[in-house]
């Protein structure tokens, strides 16, 4: 490193505005990553939580499985019996507006239907399970951030349906949407959708058989989906992850373009210093070494602290705004940093052939 | 390695080297035979185009000629692979450039100290030899400088002492004194003979002007390729 460090310092202006450009990447990297988890906890943390390992939609249907996929829970029974299914209990899954009943306050819900007592039922943080033969539901974290408490009652529209609040859960929301977890006969006359007692028909209706387990042969006809094969239906997840996605590859490819321009510059300006060096005798590998020492230096210390930067400000979001869907996930952020720093030295690669393919007579100088 | 020539300097055997082929191929050394003994200094003039450049880069291994031989203090430059050229140039060759050619970044002690550092570390010895030569050169009070802050002079005793660094057996010098004016190149020359002279460096020194030829043991003049 012994001319990449003294290059560093006397040049230090230019690689300070490159390490600048590569450390406000890095913020940014850092912010794409936690709204991508964000969006994936807003949009099915009610999926990424439930216990169940399959999901057995009606067979046929297609496009948006949990708003269009209707099973008869009866045969939940027959899955239970499938080799490989160590239980199965039938789901529903609806989106529906509510206003608590004392304050007035509108909120939209998704319900989530469940036998009581079954594997997909819920323990509550606080309060009580739920029970068969009652209304009561426990809500998740974005109703409670939302003021809702334990002894609320939410007022389903249309159906009219009364929800007292008995328990609270963690993040359970789905598209977006707060989630509720309800007694399957509750959801039920939610789903039917008008009020009054609705027909004994509607009791026949869930969205999916959850299944523990992943079905061998003899299962009965039906759309089989792993849970995480699932979030693909739940509202806008799809359009959501790939527009992330997207954002984040063109970002890693302007900064691998940004850090290769800036080496291929700066190699083309010390080409003389380069040519010096090789006619003095120094190998090739010498002055890679070097430059890739000089390279790794830039992008380590610029994406490192641009990273602690943008984690800051993930935090400082998390604390001061908690409705917008962001998360601090250092796992991301540690593969986003790798990514910077490996596509980085990628770039600068072509730089590098600039210095195989200077010819040392280049130093005998401008008599030449 | 035929010892035919019992020179530990420098010695070109009828070399010629063609650059390009067919229409193109021009021939800038043309059968020459040069033998320089350690510690001799030896002046090359000629016209521009005339060769001298060549000359020096063949006898520097920067590139090997397309006929004769080369010898660099007893090693047969011939067939020798790139690489091993390269460890030539960093243990036996010294090169004064034309333009100084001083990476601006470096101070003057690291100018010379970059050349030790090619060849693994810097060692003890190698910086005490760095400030012998600093002080030779009468440069210790702008150890460091760089080079910006220096006058082309001073910035061309840099490049002599650097070449020096490596105790080469072969001191190769490209028109140092090309940038300066009378009284500066004239120092520049002495300060090369005298070096060469003290260290025992098979010498070559490339210029332009003839009134600068008193210091050297000898003179040859370039023509076309052709030593007279
Ligand atoms: N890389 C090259 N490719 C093709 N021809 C070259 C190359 N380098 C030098 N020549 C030619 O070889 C001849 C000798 O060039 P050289 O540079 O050795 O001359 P010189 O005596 O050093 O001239 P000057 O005093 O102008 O520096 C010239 O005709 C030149 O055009
Ligand atoms: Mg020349």
């Amino acid at each position: 490193m012994f001319l990449a460090l003294r290059d560093l310092r006397f040049a230090r202006g230019r690689f300070a505005l490159m390490g600048i450009v590569v450390g406000l990447i890095a913020v940014l990297a850092v912010l794409l990553t936690g709204l991508a988890n964000g969006l994936v906890n807003d949009g099915v943390s009610a999926l990424r939580t439930m216990p169940a390992t399959h999901l057995a939609f009606e067979p046929g249907v297609q496009g948006n499985l949990f708003s269009r996929s209707s099973v008869d829970p009866a045969e939940a029974r027959r899955w239970s019996q499938v080799p490989g299914v160590r239980e199965a209990t039938p789901y529903g899954n609806t989106l529906a507006h509510a206003k608590e009943a004392h304050t007035g306050k509108d909120v939209d819900i998704a319900v989530f239907g469940v036998e009581p007592g079954s594997f997909l039922a819920p323990e509550p943080d606080t309060g009580r399970p739920l029970e068969a033969g009652t209304d009561g539901v426990l809500v998740s974290r974005k109703l409670t951030d939302e003021g809702i408490k334990v002894g609320d009652t939410l007022v389903v529209e249309r159906s009219e349906v009364r929800l007292p609040v008995v328990g609270t859960v963690g993040d359970a929301s789905y598209g977006h949407v707060a989630g509720v977890y309800a007694p399957l006969k509750t959801w039920q006359r939610i789903q039917y959708g008008l009020p009054g007692e609705p027909p004994a028909a509607a009791f026949e209706v869930a969205t999916a058989i959850a299944l523990d387990g992943e079905p061998g042969s003899g299962a009965p006809d039906a759309q089989v989906l792993s849970v995480e094969e699932s979030y693909g239906h739940s509202p806008g997840y799809t359009a959501e992850q790939s527009t992330m996605k997207m954002i984040q590859f063109f970002l890693y490819v302007i900064s691998m373009f940004v850090v290769g321009a800036f080496f291929v510059v700066w190699t083309v300006q010390r080409k003389d210093e380069i040519a010096l060096v090789r006619a003095l005798g120094g190998s090739v590998g010498y002055l890679v070494r070097d430059a890739v020492a000089q390279v790794l230096v830039v992008l380590v210390s610029a994406t490192v602290a641009g990273a602690a930067l943008g984690a800051g400000l993930v935090a400082l979001i998390m604390s001061t705004a908690p409705a917008m869907p962001i998360a601090l996930v250092p796992g991301p952020i540690v593969t986003a940093m790798a990514l910077l720093i490996a596509l980085g030295v990628l770039g600068a690669v072509a730089a590098l052939r600039k210095i195989t393919s200077t010819d040392p007579l280049l130093a005998l100088g401008g008599n030449r | 390695m035929t010892a035919t020539v019992t020179t530990t300097g420098l010695a070109l055997d009828g070399v010629t080297l063609e650059y390009g082929s067919g229409d193109t191929l021009v021939t800038a050394l043309d059968e020459v035979t040069l033998t320089v003994e350690p510690g001799q200094f030896v002046a090359v003039v000629g016209p521009s185009g005339s060769g001298k450049s060549s000359l020096l880069a063949v006898a520097g291994a920067l590139i090997h000629p397309t006929r004769g031989r080369v010898r660099i203090a007893d090693v047969e430059v011939s067939g020798t692979k790139a690489r091993d050229l390269a460890e030539l140039r960093r243990t036996r060759i010294g090169y004064v450039f034309q333009s100084g050619n001083l990476p601006a970044s470096l101070p003057v002690r690291d100018q010379l100290l970059l050349v030790p550092h090619l060849s693994g570390r810097i060692t003890a010895d190698a910086r005490a030899y760095a400030d012998e030569l600093l002080e030779a050169v009468g440069l210790t009070a702008k150890a460091g400088r760089r080079p910006h802050e220096l006058s082309g002079g001073e910035r061309q005793r840099v490049g002599l002492a650097r070449a020096l660094m490596n105790r080469p057996a072969v001191l190769l010098a490209d028109e140092p004194t090309a940038a300066l004016d009378r009284r500066r190149a004239r120092e520049i020359v002495a300060l090369l003979a005298e070096q060469s002279h003290r260290r025992g460096a098979a010498t070559v020194m490339v210029t332009h002007d003839t009134e600068l030829l008193d210091s050297a043991d000898r003179v040859v003049h370039m023509r076309d390729g052709r030593l007279e």
